[in-house]
């Protein structure tokens, strides 16, 4: 006998509503605020991770310098909420004019750029990901150069202050990511969403079929940044500092592995790389760690082998298993592809050998 | 007007650096169409090796005679072939099997290589910084008020002449001939019956090798290193090799040469904080006004 789901539970709907439902109770069940402190951190990397899947997943586009946009949207944050310049505006303003920016930044970046093709491209937004942390170090006068910008605003619905515990920010940060969830899934079926795809399976056929590539690609470049910049104006007010050795390259790739071994393209294999990784980070590396001082092993510290193992993680699941843990359909049938023309190739040699013989 | 010469040969040897690390992007990409993300960090571990060596040869300060000779063809022969070595496994490994892949995929296998070889080079020397003997003797050729270093003589006339070898080798042997087939057209080159996995091994030895040479120029020249050097050195060789037009040799030295101005240039004339900045600048600007390069032809999109 099967086990069968309950009705409602079938549905994808469904699916997602029990997962935010145990996303709620988790803080509650953990009763720990260092778990809380754990969520509310993952879920803004979640956000982050949904924001690429856009560009990299939906439109094909290898951003390599995502974490550009990341530091733009918190450092607009923290310029219009600190004593900085003395601005305050209010949070939930600022929640949307900081991804705006973020967005916008995504569009000077690529109207030029996104001509141009996919390998170029992935260098420039490495090379823009490395300018943008670079300038505001160097700005010292507005930015706080490597000290950033610190005591930024918190957070306040009418009189509630948000403070310094985690919780409510989980809160916010999970009212987010259903709000990023729903937007993505919904695009991803919109007819911008197919002409995504389209891109990505073709970019030469789509155009021909009437897609405007440039103007597409700038959407998706747009709506990635601009779920960056949710994502930093959460981070940011928690962490209440930004400075600009929290964005480097390493931010960018953290967030790639986090596509790339959950499924890119599919919005829960996303969720769950992220959430894997920054597991991975927080509790299995130092509790690995700890497992191995206690075999006699202390001079081993893993998490600073956390980078070796996203390298590996790349490399592996590029090689053996290109679609990630919890593929998308759509995906998985393009990244097999060679695989299939490799095999119509080897049938045809077969059969040119018995004809032959 | 003497700063301005004295940083046209700081410039200029610093380009024979980025134009030897040039040579491996466009000699790769021109083959199959791949960044190799991981090629900035076989240039560091050119230098890691070069260092080992010296260090199983018990040198540590100025040589001086005949031994100097001796022991900066050991240690850059050494070098370069152990990062040949290294540059044919990444192929074999990392994206041997991914040839026929969407692009993306070895892209991310790239990216993911050059994080694999970074952290092995933290396990191996640690993340501080660490320094390189000072090889060569240093009596400095004074012309007025612009003083040329010997180190800085070594490196612009060693990178030339590895590209002169390798010109001659693309261009007149068979070898080459075979990679400049594979090059232009992978299945025909096959049914011409030319190896091409053997051609494109071929092409990340020598690749890698150059970037070992340029590893152990770089350690002489600067006098240390760090497990992360090979990040924006390589970022920028990869500038180079699309300023001249990848794909396209002279192009990647003559990018390299330039790229080492600009960058002794911005260091000089801006300041030192800008000049990656500049550099990347220059990079977008080439890619958008002429993707194809100062030499290289432009392409059009393969369906």
């Amino acid at each position: 006998m099967t086990v069968r789901l309950p009705a409602p539970l079938r549905t994808p709907i469904g699916q997602a509503a029990l997962a935010f439902a145990v996303a709620i109770a988790l803080p509650f069940i953990g009763h720990n605020g260092g778990f809380t402190n754990f969520l509310a951190d993952a879920g803004a990397f979640v956000l982050l991770a949904l924001g690429l899947n856009i560009v990299v997943g939906f439109a094909g586009l290898l951003d390599l310098g995502y974490a550009a946009f990341f530091a733009i949207g918190s450092y607009a944050f923290a310029m219009l909420a600190s004593p900085q310049f003395g601005i305050h505006l209010p949070f939930w303003v600022l929640l949307f004019v900081a991804s705006g920016i973020a967005a916008v930044f995504g569009i000077l970046l690529g109207a030029p750029t996104l001509r141009l093709r996919g390998d170029y491209l992935a260098i420039v937004t490495l090379g823009f990901g490395e300018i943008v942390p670079q300038t505001f170090l160097n700005l010292a006068q507005w930015t706080g150069g490597p000290n950033g910008i610190g005591s930024l605003d918190q957070p306040t619905i009418g009189s509630y202050k948000f403070g310094f515990d985690a919780l409510p920010y989980y809160f916010m940060v999970l009212g987010l990511i259903a709000l990023a969830v729903w937007l993505a899934n919904n695009m991803r079926a919109s007819r911008l969403g197919r002409a995504w795809m389209a891109i990505r399976e073709d970019e030469l056929a789509a155009a021909h079929m009437g897609i405007n590539t440039t103007a597409t690609k700038l959407a998706a470049f747009a709506m990635g940044a601009s779920f960056s910049g949710l994502a930093g104006c959460a981070l940011a007010s928690k962490l209440q500092l930004v400075s600009p050795d929290q964005f480097g390259f390493n931010v960018s790739v953290f967030i790639l592995a986090m596509l790339v071994l959950g499924g890119m393209g599919n919005i829960p294999g996303v969720i769950v790389g992220s959430l894997i990784l920054s597991a991975l980070e927080r509790f299995i590396l130092p509790q690995g760690t700890n497992f191995l001082h206690g075999l006699g092993f202390t001079s081993v510290d893993l998490s600073n082998s956390r980078f070796l193992i996203y390298g590996v993680i790349l490399v592996m699941m590029m090689l053996f298993r290109p679609e990630g843990l919890i593929p998308s359909h759509q995906r998985k049938a393009e990244l097999h592809a060679a695989d299939d023309d490799a095999r119509i190739a080897g049938r045809e040699q077969t059969l040119y050998t018995e004809a032959v013989r | 007007m003497d700063v301005f010469l004295q940083q046209l040969i700081n410039g200029l040897s610093l380009g024979g650096i980025y134009a030897l690390i040039a040579l491996g992007y466009t000699m790769v990409y021109g083959i199959i169409e791949l960044i190799n993300f991981a090629h900035g960090d076989v240039y560091t571990l050119g230098t890691f090796f070069s260092l080992a060596i010296l260090t199983l040869l018990g040198v540590t300060g100025v040589v001086t005679g005949p031994a100097l000779i001796l022991v900066v063809a050991v240690t850059i022969i050494g070098a370069m072939i152990l990062c040949g070595l290294t540059g044919v496994i990444i192929e074999r490994l990392a994206y041997r099997r991914l040839r026929n892949a969407p692009k993306l995929a070895p892209l991310i296998t790239a990216i993911g290589m050059s994080f694999i070889l970074e952290n092995l080079m933290l396990y191996w020397r640690g993340p501080s910084p660490v320094s390189f003997p000072a090889v060569i003797p240093n009596p400095d050729v004074v012309l007025g008020s612009v003083t040329i270093q010997t180190k800085q003589i070594m490196v612009i006339v060693l990178a030339i002449v590895l590209m002169l070898v390798l010109q001659v080798f693309v261009y007149n042997t068979k070898l080459g001939k075979a990679m400049r087939a594979t090059a232009q057209d992978k299945d025909a080159a096959q049914l011409m019956g030319i190896n091409i996995n053997t051609t494109i091994a071929l092409t990340f030895l020598i690749g890698s090798a150059l970037a070992g040479a340029a590893g152990f120029v770089s350690g002489v020249y600067y006098g240390s290193t760090w497990f992360l050097n090979g990040f924006a050195a390589g970022l920028k060789a990869f500038t180079a090799a699309v300023l001249g037009g990848i794909g396209n040799l002279a192009g990647a030295m003559l990018g390299g040469f330039l790229i080492g101005l600009t960058e002794a240039m911005t260091t000089q004339f801006i300041s030192d904080q800008w000049s990656n900045v500049v550099v990347f600048t220059v990079l977008v600007l080439v890619l958008i006004f002429r993707p194809s390069g100062l030499l290289g032809e432009s392409l059009p999109n393969k369906v």
